[in-house]
């Protein structure tokens, strides 16, 4: 999809005058927070599993070629293939060829953050290939041309009466002639209009929550359902994963998917877990007889052996953006890259450039509650430090903030001087304040006290204050 | 190169060696053998009687309906009853599986019972379940021959049969049964888990069922497992 994480300050400041998104950001903060917080406290060992899926996806990576390999073993085994693609675009040729070796005239998809990463639906139409989405966030979002906002509620932006307009333009074309406005119709409109595109698609699409290296098996998890008739109906499954998905054994995935449905949506278990292996055996009366998995590394194998590692253990749950106050403030699109949020700020640098995506680091309060709530306990802040650090030493940050990082590093070093001169500016500033004791404008900083005053700081620094402290306490 | 040299290639520069040693290999490739157990939270491990209760009432929170029969032969009347108190059509499509095929349909005549795999035309879809978990409420289901997976899904509603000796306490528990039941041919081309009907919450996160598969979903549960 097309990068817009440069325009990140442009964007938020976009989303915060939208009255729309507002309520249904108010929505997530609301609803996934709350449903998880029960969740998790209704399953007493969950603290336990949440170390013990960390561990797991930790020791898939320090083997990960290991476990690719025999993951690749087992699918061919079990008459599928493995294809193996450095980058979006050796992804893009290779579903591309299996569309054109079965005739493909019409794809079938089940949610998957991959293919958004590959640009895929962009690509099959201009090939000439349809692609219909069928997870009814993503289906939202095709027909309104937009990408996801939230990786696990691609449509979470959208309200009821965006929706009305959007199905009864598009949906006229079915019969559909009035403007439908209760949800639960609106739902069954969706349900009647895909139903008959699983049966009569060519190929099914599907992304991959794990892959299972032990039997060569792919996961989808869905509430809908609509994953399975992708993937059942289609006489050709594709499956189109990233290569951290790989988990040992199926006792291995029970433990994760544990941990998965409590983060994402407070859930104890999705409706449907769906393990697929092969194509339809002999006997197999359905199923479909091709079965492809598109293994793409697209940047992740350089994150190996390094500080970056550890986010290739996130299992896409959404439960970091969803704690987040910046992604409650900006929504999804503001990031401007398929993932938002704070496995956003944290991966998007890795996946587009840190250039590009330099203020996404930034737009943190570094309050630390999505490496709380992290089931796999990725250091989320400690990775936007990282990033923040990149920033300055490779002078990607703009002059004025490194000047500003360098005369605060000046002084921070020298402890004397330091105090000197935050004692200093305290006393100016309240002096500047007069008796109001607030400060209506102030150099350099604008952005702060355009919409708000500065309160001034009052009695001692911080540090006087301790060693008050401490010589009261002897 | 090929794309498999390529990544395999990187992972191995970024970890500083080549291919795992020999040695290092072999014990992966038994660890992933074993497939030992990992922490199995403690709710579902109570006796079979408690875990009945339990998966039922898991299934009741995720809207399903349970209903305890006591022997297989009870179960052509319990779903003539199933479908008449939900005003559903009488015509079934069921799994061609001994496990229903056998059942004393003749003693119901008004039913109409069309065995093969789900088609869109579907109302009401029944199949039988491999195992059930007790821990999440959730039905273990395996498609083979006789257990097309699309029964599970196209039709408007579905019906699982579930043997009460076939519940286990946690989805472990469900894969050791599965293993043993098909360690000459392999795990099935599709294993679903099942926690309740279809739904979503995709339009202003309203939880709305029936999503694109089943509106409902019945469980029958029978025997006590003795």
């Amino acid at each position: 999809m097309q990068v817009t994480s440069r325009k990140f300050k442009e964007n938020s400041h976009k989303a915060m005058q939208d009255e729309n998104l507002r309520a249904a950001l108010g929505r997530v903060k609301q609803g996934f927070t709350t449903a998880r917080s029960v969740a998790a406290s209704e399953l007493p060992e969950f603290e336990d599993l949440r170390d013990k899926a960390r561990d797991i996806k930790d020791e898939v990576l320090e083997n990960l070629d290991y476990y690719l390999e025999y993951f690749d073993e087992k699918v061919t085994a079990s008459g599928g293939h493995v294809h193996w693609c450095s980058s979006a675009k050796d992804a893009r040729e290779a579903i591309l060829k299996i569309c054109r070796d079965v005739d493909a005239k019409t794809v079938t998809k089940g949610k998957s953050m991959i293919t958004e990463e590959i640009a895929l639906n962009k690509f099959l139409a201009s090939e000439g290939i349809e692609p219909i989405e069928t997870d009814l966030g993503e289906y939202i979002i095709q027909l309104a041309d937009e990408p996801p906002s939230h990786i696990i509620g691609p449509a979470v932006h959208k309200t009821k009466e965006q929706v009305t307009e959007l199905f009864y333009e598009h949906h006229q074309q079915y019969g559909y002639t009035e403007r439908e406005e209760d949800p639960e119709k609106l739902v069954g409109e969706a349900r009647a209009v895909l139903r008959h595109k699983y049966v009569t698609a060519d190929v099914g699409i599907t992304g991959a929550n794990f892959l299972v290296a032990e039997t060569g098996s792919t996961v989808i998890v869905t509430n809908e359902g609509n994953g399975d008739l992708t993937q059942s109906l289609p006489k050709t499954h594709i499956v189109v994963a990233s290569l951290e998905k790989v988990i040992p054994t199926l006792e291995d995935v029970s433990t994760v998917m544990r941990v998965l449905a409590r983060s994402a949506t407070g859930q104890e278990m999705s409706v449907y877990t769906t393990f697929s292996t092969g194509p339809k055996r002999d006997d197999d009366i359905d199923g479909p007889e091709n079965f492809h998995v598109i293994l793409l590394d697209g940047g992740r194998s350089e994150m190996i052996g390094t500080e970056l590692q550890e986010l290739l253990r996130c299992i896409r749950c959404g439960a970091c953006m969803n704690h987040c106050p910046v992604y409650h403030a900006v929504g999804g699109h503001s990031y401007g890259w398929v993932y938002p949020g704070p496995i956003g700020a944290a991966i998007n640098p890795q996946m587009v450039g840190l250039e590009e995506a330099r203020h996404l680091p930034n737009a943190s309060t570094f309050c630390g509650r999505c490496e709380e709530v992290c089931p796999v306990r990725i250091p989320l802040p400690k990775i936007l430090r990282h990033w923040r650090e990149e920033a300055f030493e490779k002078q990607i940050a703009p002059k004025p903030e490194r000047w500003g990082i360098e005369l605060w590093g000046f002084f921070a070093k020298r402890p004397a001087l330091y105090r000197l001169a935050t004692r200093a500016a305290v006393k100016l500033l309240s002096l500047m304040a007069g008796k109001k004791g607030r400060l209506k404008s102030l150099p350099f900083g604008k952005g702060w006290t355009s919409v708000r005053d500065l309160p001034a700081p009052q009695g001692a620094t911080f540090m006087e204050q301790w060693q008050k402290k401490q010589k009261r306490e002897g | 190169m090929t794309g498999r040299e390529k990544i395999l290639g990187r992972i191995r520069a970024q970890k500083k060696r080549g291919a795992l040693p020999a040695d290092q290999q072999d014990l992966i490739a038994a660890r992933i053998a074993k497939h030992e157990h990992n922490l199995i939270p403690k709710r579902g491990q109570i006796p079979l009687k408690e875990q009945m209760d339990l998966f039922q009432l898991k299934m009741e929170v995720l809207l399903a309906t349970v209903e305890r029969v006591k022997e297989a032969a009870d179960i052509p009347k319990a779903v003539q009853s199933y479908l008449a108190h939900h005003n559903l059509p009488t015509r079934i499509k069921i799994s061609p599986s001994e496990r229903l095929t056998d059942l004393p349909w003749s003693d119901i005549p008004t039913l109409e019972i069309v065995t093969g795999v789900g088609a869109e035309e579907d109302e009401v879809g029944m199949s039988p379940a491999f195992a059930g978990i007790a821990e999440t409420g959730t039905l273990m289901m395996a498609s083979g021959a006789e257990t097309p997976s699309t029964v599970n899904f196209l039709p408007e509603n579905h019906i699982a049969v579930l043997n009460a000796k076939d519940l286990t306490g946690s989805y472990e528990q469900a894969w050791d049964a599965l293993r043993l039941a098909t360690k000459d041919s392999g795990i099935p081309r599709t294993v679903n888990f099942i926690s309740g009907p279809s739904r979503t919450a995709d339009i202003e996160q309203r939880l709305i069922m029936g999503a694109h598969g089943p509106k409902s979903l019945h469980v029958i549960l029978v025997g006590d497992g003795t």
